[in-house]
This record gives C-alpha cells, sequence and structure tokens, in this order.
C-alpha cells in the first residue's frame, strides 16, 4: 500500500497539539503507552504526520524511529491525510466470494484512482479493508460511517453522486 | 426499576443489523411507543446478534415470539398500531421459511435455529448487552460470586475446566483447562501475572467473537475475573480490533457498570480479591491475532511474533507468565462453572467437547452466525441450517479457518466438524468462519486471494514468510493467467513445505493450507487453467474470452458506449463486434447489455 512521506503541508493547530500533550500526559510512564497514544493524535490529527511523530517520541521520551516503526507498521495508521469522504470496500472472504474485488475495481474506474490513494480534489479516498463484519450483506463498502450491502456494479454511480454534490 | 411490561420488542443492534439501519427502527418504534402513550407497558430493547443476519434488520416480539425481518423504519407505525396495540401479527413481515411458505412463529423450531445448542451465545439475541443488570439476571456474575464467597479453590475452578474437555476455540485446540494449570504454575520473579483476551479477530469472514461481544460482554469480563482468580492474576488486557466500533463501546460500558456495581476493582465480594480489566485497540495487523504478536503489540511496539518457547504462560506480556484465551473460550467458562463439567462434556464428541460458534458467509441463503454441537456435519449446516446456496447453484467447497484453513470440497460434506476431523482432510477448525462457494467460485482464485492476503500481512520478520508467501503468490497468479506450467505445481508444494516447516509463527506455518488444500481436491481445474488455459469457473479474467452473439445483438450500441476500452465495433441496428486484442475483459459490456447477447466462457 502506497504509504510514503506526504506531500500535504502540516497544518496542526496549537489547539490540537494541546489535546494531544494532554493524551501523552494521561499515559506517559504507563507501560504500552503508544499504541493508545497514536490512536488519539490519528483522531486528533486525522493522520499521523513527521510533526506529530515527533511531538509523540518527545513527549513519551521515546526514540522517534520506535514511534515511525509502530506507525508505519499497522494499517490503520496513515501517514498522509483521507479524503474528505472515506471509501472503504470490504475484502473479506464472504465480500470476495461475491464480487466485491469487481466493486473494487469500478470504484477505481469511477473515481479515476488506485485503492489507497485520495482524489485530487481531496473529496475522495478510497481503501480496501479487511472483514468489517457485516458478511451477511456482502458485498459491502463504507464511506465515513454510512454502510452499503449487497452492492451490484450499477449502484456505484448513483452512490457516489450523494456525496459529489 | 423498570416496571412490567406487557411487550418486549427486541431489536437486533450487532453490526450486521446496525449496517442495515436497526438504530432508526429503535428510535421509530420508541416514537410510535410515545406516541401512542404506551411507555410504560411496552419496551424496546436493543439486543446482540440474533445469527440469522441474511434477514437483517431482524425483530422479535414477545410474548408472542413473533420474528420479523427484513424491518424497515417504515414498518414501525404498522407494527405498533397492528401489532402491539390490535394484536394482529404482521403477516407480511414475519420471518418464512424456503419453499413451505407457512407461518413460522416460534424461532427455536425453524430449520435455521433447530439443530443449534446455544452456548456461547446463550445472552445474544436475548438480554440488552448495555444493561448489566439483565445479565446479572440470567444467572450473570453468578459463578464469580459463588467462587470468591465460598470460596472455592483456585485449583478446584481449573479442575472443573479441566473436566469439561474444553479446548481453545481460537483455532488451535489447545486443552484450555492444561493452559490454566500451567499458568498458575508458572512462578512470577515479582509476583505479578496477566490475564489476556484475545479479541483481534482478523480472519476474513468470521465475526463471532465480535458478535458475542457486541451481544454479551458480560460474559467474557466475568470469565477474565474467575481466570484471573484461578491463576492469581490481577490485570486483564482484551485486545480488541479497533474496527469493531460497536464491540469496543459495548465492552467499555460493561467494564464501566462492572465496575459501579463492585464486580471489577478492589476487593470483588469483599473477598479481598481485586481484579480490573484495560481495553486494547488493535490497529489493523492480521498478525497481531498471533498469540505472542498481541502481546508484543500490547507492549507498544511492532505487532511481530516472538519465538515460542518460552510460552505465554511462563513469560508472555511483559515478560510476566500470562493466561491468553479467545473470547469464545471465555464465553464458555461461566455456563461450565454454573452447569457442571458433565454437562459440558455430554455435548459434543468425546475429543471436542461443548459446541463452536461459526460464522456462515459467501454462498449460502441464511448468511449468519451459528452455534452446533461438535460433531455435527457440514451437511447439517449447509444444508439444513444454512438453506443450502442460493439460486439452485451446486455447492463446490466450504472453507474454514480462513487464511490458515483450508477447503473442504462437496465430497466430503458428511465430515462431522471438530478439531481431529478438519485437521484430518487438511483444513482446520480455526476461529470459525465458514465459508461457502458455489460452482462460480474458481479455487485457483481463492487460493491466490487467501495467499494476496497473507502476503499483505506477513509481518516480514522471518524470510520464509516475508519471501516465501510472494513467490507461492506470484506463482498462482501465473497460473490464473493462464502462463503456469506443470513443473510449478511441484514448486508450489516443495515452497509449502518450507513455508510449514521453517516460518517462525502460525501465520507462516499456516499460509499454505489454502494451496495444499485446493490442490488436493481440485488439482483438475488448476491443470486446466495450465493445460487448457481455460478457468472452469469463468473467474480468472486473463483467461476469458467476452463475445457478442450475432442472432441476439439488436446493435443498440449501448454496449459500446461503455466498454472503456473502446475495444467494440459496430454500427446502429446491425451485430457489434468485440476486439479480443484491445478487451480487458472488464465485463462491462456484459452487464449492460439488455438483450442478454453477450457471453463469457
Amino acid at each position: 500500500m502506497p504509504n510514503c512521506k506526504t506531500v500535504v503541508p502540516y497544518r496542526g493547530t496549537k489547539e490540537q497539539e494541546d489535546r494531544l500533550r494532554a493524551v501523552i500526559a494521561r499515559y506517559k510512564g504507563q507501560p504500552g503507552a503508544t499504541m493508545p497514544v497514536l490512536q488519539a493524535a490519528q483522531e486528533i490529527f486525522g493522520y499521523l504526520p513527521e510533526e506529530v511523530q515527533i511531538l509523540i517520541a518527545e513527549g513519551l521520551e521515546i526514540p522517534l524511529s520506535e514511534v515511525y516503526g509502530v506507525v508505519s507498521f499497522y494499517a490503520q495508521f496513515t501517514l498522509n491525510p483521507k479524503g474528505q469522504h472515506q471509501i472503504s470496500v470490504c475484502l473479506g472472504t464472504a465480500c470476495y466470494v461475491k464480487g466485491a474485488g469487481d466493486i473494487l475495481e469500478e470504484l477505481e474506474r469511477q473515481l479515476g484512482i488506485q485503492s489507497g490513494s485520495v482524489t485530487t480534489d481531496g473529496k475522495f479516498s478510497l481503501d480496501a479493508c479487511r472483514c468489517i463484519g457485516a458478511c451477511g450483506l456482502a458485498p459491502v463498502m463504507t464511506i465515513g460511517n454510512d454502510v452499503y450491502g449487497r452492492l451490484t456494479k450499477n449502484q456505484i454511480g448513483p452512490i457516489l453522486e450523494k456525496y459529489r454534490g | 426499576m423498570d416496571t412490567m411490561v406487557r411487550s418486549h420488542i427486541m431489536v437486533c443492534a450487532g453490526t450486521g443489523c446496525s449496517s442495515s439501519n436497526s438504530p432508526a427502527i429503535i428510535r421509530a418504534l420508541e416514537q410510535q411507543i410515545t406516541a401512542h402513550q404506551l411507555e410504560g407497558e411496552v419496551k424496546v430493547v436493543q439486543t446482540g446478534c440474533f445469527g440469522l443476519c441474511a434477514m437483517g434488520p431482524v425483530v422479535l416480539i414477545y410474548p408472542e415470539g413473533a420474528f420479523y425481518t427484513h424491518v424497515t423504519p417504515a414498518d414501525a407505525p404498522e407494527i405498533v398500531e397492528e401489532h402491539i396495540i390490535k394484536g394482529r401479527i404482521v403477516q407480511r413481515l414475519l420471518h418464512r421459511e424456503g419453499s413451505q411458505k407457512n407461518t413460522v412463529t416460534s424461532l427455536s423450531d425453524t430449520r435455521f435455529y433447530k439443530p443449534q445448542v446455544r452456548i456461547a451465545l446463550r445472552n445474544c439475541g436475548v438480554i440488552d448487552p448495555e444493561n448489566i443488570e439483565e445479565y446479572i439476571a440470567n444467572d450473570g456474575y453468578a459463578a464469580l460470586g459463588r467462587i470468591l464467597t465460598a470460596p472455592i479453590a483456585p485449583q478446584e475452578v481449573i479442575d472443573t475446566i479441566k473436566a469439561s474437555g474444553l479446548r481453545g476455540r481460537g483455532g488451535a485446540g489447545f486443552s484450555t483447562g492444561t493452559k490454566w494449570q500451567f499458568t498458575k504454575d508458572a512462578v512470577s520473579e515479582d509476583g505479578i501475572k496477566y490475564v489476556a483476551c484475545n479479541a483481534d479477530e482478523g480472519d476474513p469472514g468470521a465475526f463471532m467473537d465480535r458478535s458475542i461481544l457486541e451481544g454479551d460482554p458480560h460474559s467474557v469480563l466475568e470469565a477474565m475475573a474467575i481466570a484471573g482468580y484461578a491463576v492469581g492474576a490481577h490485570i486483564g488486557y482484551i485486545y480488541v480490533r479497533a474496527e469493531y466500533p460497536i464491540a469496543v463501546s459495548r465492552l467499555q460500558t460493561a467494564i464501566d457498570q462492572a465496575h459501579s456495581y463492585g464486580l471489577l476493582g478492589t476487593n470483588i465480594f469483599d473477598s479481598g480479591f481485586d481484579f480490573d480489566i484495560e481495553l486494547r485497540l488493535g490497529a489493523g495487523a492480521f498478525v497481531c491475532g498471533e498469540e505472542t504478536a498481541l502481546m508484543t503489540s500490547i507492549e507498544g511496539h511492532r505487532g511481530e511474533p516472538r519465538p515460542r518457547p518460552p510460552f505465554p504462560a511462563v513469560k508472555g506480556l511483559f515478560r510476566r507468565p500470562t493466561l491468553l484465551n479467545n473470547v469464545e473460550t471465555y464465553a464458555n467458562i461461566t455456563w461450565i462453572l454454573n452447569h457442571g463439567a458433565q454437562a459440558f462434556a455430554a455435548i459434543g464428541t468425546p475429543a471436542s467437547t461443548g459446541t463452536k460458534v461459526f460464522a456462515l458467509g459467501g454462498k449460502i441463503a441464511n448468511t449468519g452466525l451459528v452455534e452446533i454441537p461438535m460433531g455435527t456435519t457440514l451437511r447439517t449446516i449447509i444444508e439444513e441450517i444454512g438453506g443450502g446456496c442460493p439460486g439452485g447453484k451446486a455447492f463446490k467447497a466450504a472453507q474454514t479457518g480462513g487464511p490458515s484453513g483450508g477447503c473442504i470440497p462437496a465430497s466430503l460434506i458428511d465430515t462431522p466438524i471438530d478439531y481431529d476431523s478438519l485437521t484430518a482432510i487438511g483444513s482446520m477448525m480455526g476461529s470459525g468462519g465458514l465459508i461457502v462457494m458455489d460452482e462460480d467460485n474458481c479455487m485457483v482464485d481463492i487460493a491466490k486471494f487467501f495467499l494476496e492476503f497473507i502476503v499483505d500481512e506477513s509481518c516480514g520478520k522471518c524470510t520464509p514468510c516475508r519471501i516465501g508467501t510472494k513467490r507461492l503468490y506470484e506463482l498462482l497468479t501465473k497460473i490464473t493467467e493462464g502462463k503456469g506450467t506443470m513443473e510449478d505445481l511441484d514448486t508450489i508444494e516443495e515452497l509449502c513445505h518450507h513455508l510449514k516447516t521453517s516460518s517462525l509463527c502460525a501465520l507462516g506455518q499456516s499460509a499454505p493450507n489454502p494451496v495444499l488444500s485446493t490442490l488436493r481436491y481440485f488439482r483438475e481445474e488448476y491443470v486446466a487453467h495450465i493445460v487448457e488455459h481455460r478457468c472452469p469457473a469463468g473467474v480468472c479474467k486473463r483467461l476469458l474470452r467476452f463475445e457478442i452473439d450475432p442472432v441476439k445483438c439488436r446493435g443498440c450500441t449501448l454496449c459500446i458506449r461503455n466498454c472503456p476500452a473502446d475495444a467494440i465495433a459496430g454500427t446502429p441496428k446491425s451485430p457489434h463486434i468485440i476486439d479480443q486484442e484491445k478487451c480487458v475483459k472488464c465485463g462491462a459490456c456484459m452487464d449492460n447489455c439488455r438483450f442478454d447477447a453477450i457471453c463469457k466462457h
């Protein structure tokens, strides 16, 4: 998955940084603090740019390399900002055998981007995800918090239209 | 306190039904009840998963036991006005089975539920998971209370678990009682031990653990507290997937409620026993379901596995003795302690006692969650409970154990489902995902699908898994593109052998299973791809040809306009032709043709 250093300039606010510092203060010294702090940081900033990682490394007094190592290991941590609408297509087995691969291809075609990237206007990001557990509705995709199940290729266009507005 | 009400409307609020709008149904029902001033008489309860996800969102109304399926918020006025006020069951929403079309009102008599025995799922769909009192009313925290106040010696608790024959439900099937004994007997230098719960349910297509956490979170908390008492630990960690937001929030609610009731925390039941549970969220790494990787992740590092031994029971989390069990394993514990080891051992087979929860998915009519006694045959699960493959298609294979498991072909449909029978035929129990495939699924493609998953999820620490799975994936890709040779099959088998014997953890060691089992049972499909350059199921795109039937084609030009590769030529009202050189096999023409004139083969 393409997850290289972002080209988007860092736009973190003082308020966001203060919230992160409060989280760091709460977890500092606890065993296994790195993951919960990173999860909170991603909640606050939406992604984990270098600037945020440095804040965390200094705050928790651990090497930056260790923070980066953890960030780059887990699929949920992202070094790049996501689109305004985050599309995830479930590629779990139940969805796959019911044609989720075709759904993903159709989305790539209509959005003109590869899975794992963001449209140039920043409106949509597209990812394949692991089973979200809604196997009864296969094939499934989510856009933000909305879940779309029992999908067919023909539905993709009208669904995207709702978010283009 | 709740007063007695005359009707309970149970609405499933599991992930499946929530995804198809059950929270809005709950709101709509509550509005209707308020509008008709029935607040004191009728109660809407949000429950955990009923199991019949294919029919969701589902609503069950007591005392009649009417089971409504595919309910929408717009149905709420009719349900309240007809059923609740007038006592007339809304026939059009009732669950009907198969071809019989006779109205079924009692859930336990349906073909879906009848062969099931619910132990781990006993409270799912029965209680409100966000209300601790409903759990307590169903024998909740009774086992913990009895053990701590009697008190029953830790060894006696462990002996009961051993006698029950319970084996780990996470996949490997190790004896749970023995694991507890090892952890109890292990010496910790500073006296600290841990209890952990593996809720990192990563197998695609498996959602048993999620349903238990969403539907009955207290059963896991209670069992962990009992385990803590038995092995001498005071801190428990639940490592749960962040992809399960509903489960995470219900667990946190349950932990907070247990605290406020004094069922977690210090001096539980005035016994002097302290136990606390913390949640740790995963971040999307499949390998963290492996026990040593899970513990490395809780410690805050990259979730890479460690060599065993030392086993977690000796040196686990933060290098202290650690008891790690899976969610479903814990969900069985209090039932065993309340009903006795003998009652549990009487269910299932002698070597695999009790029940197993399966997540039924794929090409099956009744997708959902089922709990069956061990030893039930695959035929019962697929044909009776699952209702067979939809659309009259032929059942081809079932896949158990996710990326670590294998395929069971239709010829072995009478195999009893237990740990040892499944291993004997080259699959494994795994955590309980059961994906059904029909004649339209290509087995080479399925093997490739699992390998792609493993390549993505291999942590990269050991060479056999990091490089071996990638090479295996490349070989399979070659075959699905029609470029494979028969020698490739030998290379695949040899590579699989090396992966099995030299990978560091279970992820790599079991990665070849989907390949080996499909090779074993569906070798002719591999051969068809290689020798005849043909995909018998019509899945592998590189081997497909799309053609237009000149008789059926009306020359409407719809396919020409939809083709992304400009591969279709033709003028209006004369048959069109696909240029095979340009065709990218996307199938857009076939999807859009209104005259059924395009075929693939």
